[in-house]
């Protein structure tokens, strides 16, 4: 039996078409969208390598039925640059030194900006180490990545000031 | 993972006659559900979709100053409501000491209320459980069982409950509100789960198709707010199961305790209320005694299942830090946090 169900992915709606309820929306962005930023690690909901924005919360997708999500809006990291100005997050995780290896990084982008969006961290370290537990760095870049989300953040909400001053 | 048709039906009647099918399962968050079928240690033929049920997402004050929250509120949707959280402070605490942001981001209030345990030997599918596998014999009795039950448990099952939720509601008189297929009905969260005995398979009060819709907490549980935490103690700072936790509510005039809430977490295969502990208290003056007497009765039968009689000592000494903490008055802020190696302010600024 067949499951047609649209996203929109990146600000691009997309229709599909899958054959198996299965499908978890981590396997469906990487293995049929070919959005291949998204990384599988545990596969299980315990890492974080799957986060995704999915309407505009973060979420492992890993631990999703895509045919659950049908109608859903995702970001993945494929979406957060405009162009090749680079997001907030970004720019601050590469100032910051916040990854070795990069395979958990976009998990952590993704969770950053979810965190930051959710606004309960604010500027304590402390809260956003708890806020960010839900992303494992097997490279132990954990220092580096908290530092880049406390600029991130506030580099966000100046620019927020700004916007509504 | 096992194939299965996937249902996704309109109305709560339509579900619960979809889902009273042999062979089906509800689906929410599908956190907890998902990573059991990837271990193959759930097989349902057929999930049964409740994500687009419509109107059970709200959280709605009685008109007797009672809350009723919709079985598909987003655990952090109801942890960060703001009403929410100041009149039921431990419960929120307790929401936001489970798991990850990104999971309660997704997971659900009836499917916290439904998972299952974490014991290591219920996911191993070469190991025998006889909760996963009826009359298999249970290898967690001879295993690693230093985190399993020291209340309530059975030969048949030492496993535990693994929510945080349910501790603070059980504490609160908290009921659940169930659709099936006679209708509808309420159960008392206290009665929902299950102990062990000779059916560890059977683990709460729920018949085929029956769907929890809604849970609600009485008008009188928003009388705690003023001294009321939720403690948790866990092998690492964040994200981990508790090893112990307890919930403590009271109510206090002129230094007084008028009346006192306590439930334990992760000691028993349910949210653990320890009554004979509240009746101690009350009427008394809220001291280090007072509170350690209290924490002596609330484990009085209490039995190691295994490698695991620190759980007992460890589980007194969180009831009087929940206690303790508790009468010092609720924080301003919730949810405290565990204070973590790195913190930079000294001492336990945020709170454990």
């Amino acid at each position: 039996m067949n499951f047609a169900i649209s996203l929109t992915v990146n600000g691009v709606r997309r229709d599909i078409e899958l054959d198996d309820p299965r499908v978890t929306l981590l396997d469906l962005l990487r293995e049929r969208l070919d959005l291949t930023g998204t990384k599988k690690g545990c596969d299980r909901g315990q890492c974080g390598a799957c986060t995704v924005l999915v309407d505009g919360r973060r979420i492992n997708s890993c631990m999703a039925l895509a045919v659950s999500h049908d109608g859903a809006d995702v970001l993945t990291i494929e979406g957060v640059a405009r162009g090749d100005q680079l997001h907030p997050v970004q720019a601050a995780f590469i100032a910051h030194d916040g990854m070795q290896c990069g395979f958990c990084t976009p998990g952590q982008i993704m969770s950053a900006i979810g965190l930051i969006h959710e606004g309960q961290a604010g500027d304590d370290p402390e809260r956003i180490r708890e806020g960010m537990s839900g992303n494992l760095c097997r490279c132990g870049a954990y220092a580096g990545i908290t530092e880049a989300v406390l600029d991130a953040q506030q580099s966000l909400a100046k620019a927020n000031e700004r916007r509504s001053a | 993972m096992k194939s299965f048709d996937y249902v996704r039906p309109a109305t709560v009647s339509d579900a619960v006659k979809a889902a009273a099918e042999p062979g089906a399962a509800y689906l929410a968050a599908g956190t907890n559900l998902l990573d059991l079928m990837k271990g193959g240690v759930t097989r349902p033929d057929r999930l049964v979709d409740v994500t687009r049920l419509p109107g059970l997402d709200r959280i709605e004050t009685l008109p007797d100053g009672g809350i009723r929250i919709g079985a598909l509120v987003r655990n952090s949707d109801l942890a960060h409501d703001p009403g929410f959280a100041k009149s039921y402070p431990a419960v929120a605490e307790a929401l936001l000491s489970g798991a990850s942001a990104q999971l309660r981001n997704a997971a659900t209030v009836g499917g916290n209320l439904l998972q299952r345990t974490r014991c290591g030997y219920f996911y191993d599918t070469a190991s025998a459980c006889n909760k996963r596998e009826p009359g298999t014999g249970c290898d967690a009795r001879e295993g690693e069982n230093r985190l399993h039950a020291v209340l309530g448990w059975s030969d048949a099952c030492i496993a535990t409950h693994p929510s945080d939720f349910c501790v603070p509601l059980v504490a609160l008189d908290a009921v659940v509100e169930i659709e099936g297929r006679t209708g509808r009905r309420e159960v008392a969260l206290q009665a929902l789960h299950r102990l062990p005995g000779d059916t560890p398979e059977r683990e709460n009060v729920l018949e085929p198709g029956d769907l929890i819709v809604a849970l609600r907490l009485p008008a009188g549980a928003s009388a705690f707010s003023a001294h009321a935490r939720y403690v948790k103690v866990r092998e690492r700072t964040s994200y981990a199961f508790a090893v112990v936790s307890a919930a403590a509510a009271l109510r206090i005039e002129r230094g007084t305790i008028r009346e006192a809430r306590l439930a334990l977490g992760g000691v028993a295969a349910k949210p653990w209320r320890c009554r004979a502990a509240e009746e101690m208290l009350a009427g008394k003056g809220a001291t280090r005694d007072a509170f350690a007497g209290a924490a002596t009765a609330a484990l009085a039968d209490a039995k190691p299942s295994g490698d695991n009689q620190f759980k007992i000592e460890l589980a007194r000494r969180i009831l009087v830090r929940a206690l303790t903490l508790a009468a010092a008055g609720t924080p301003r802020r919730i949810p405290a946090l565990p204070a973590s190696p790195f913190s930079s302010a000294s001492g336990a600024l945020h709170v454990l």
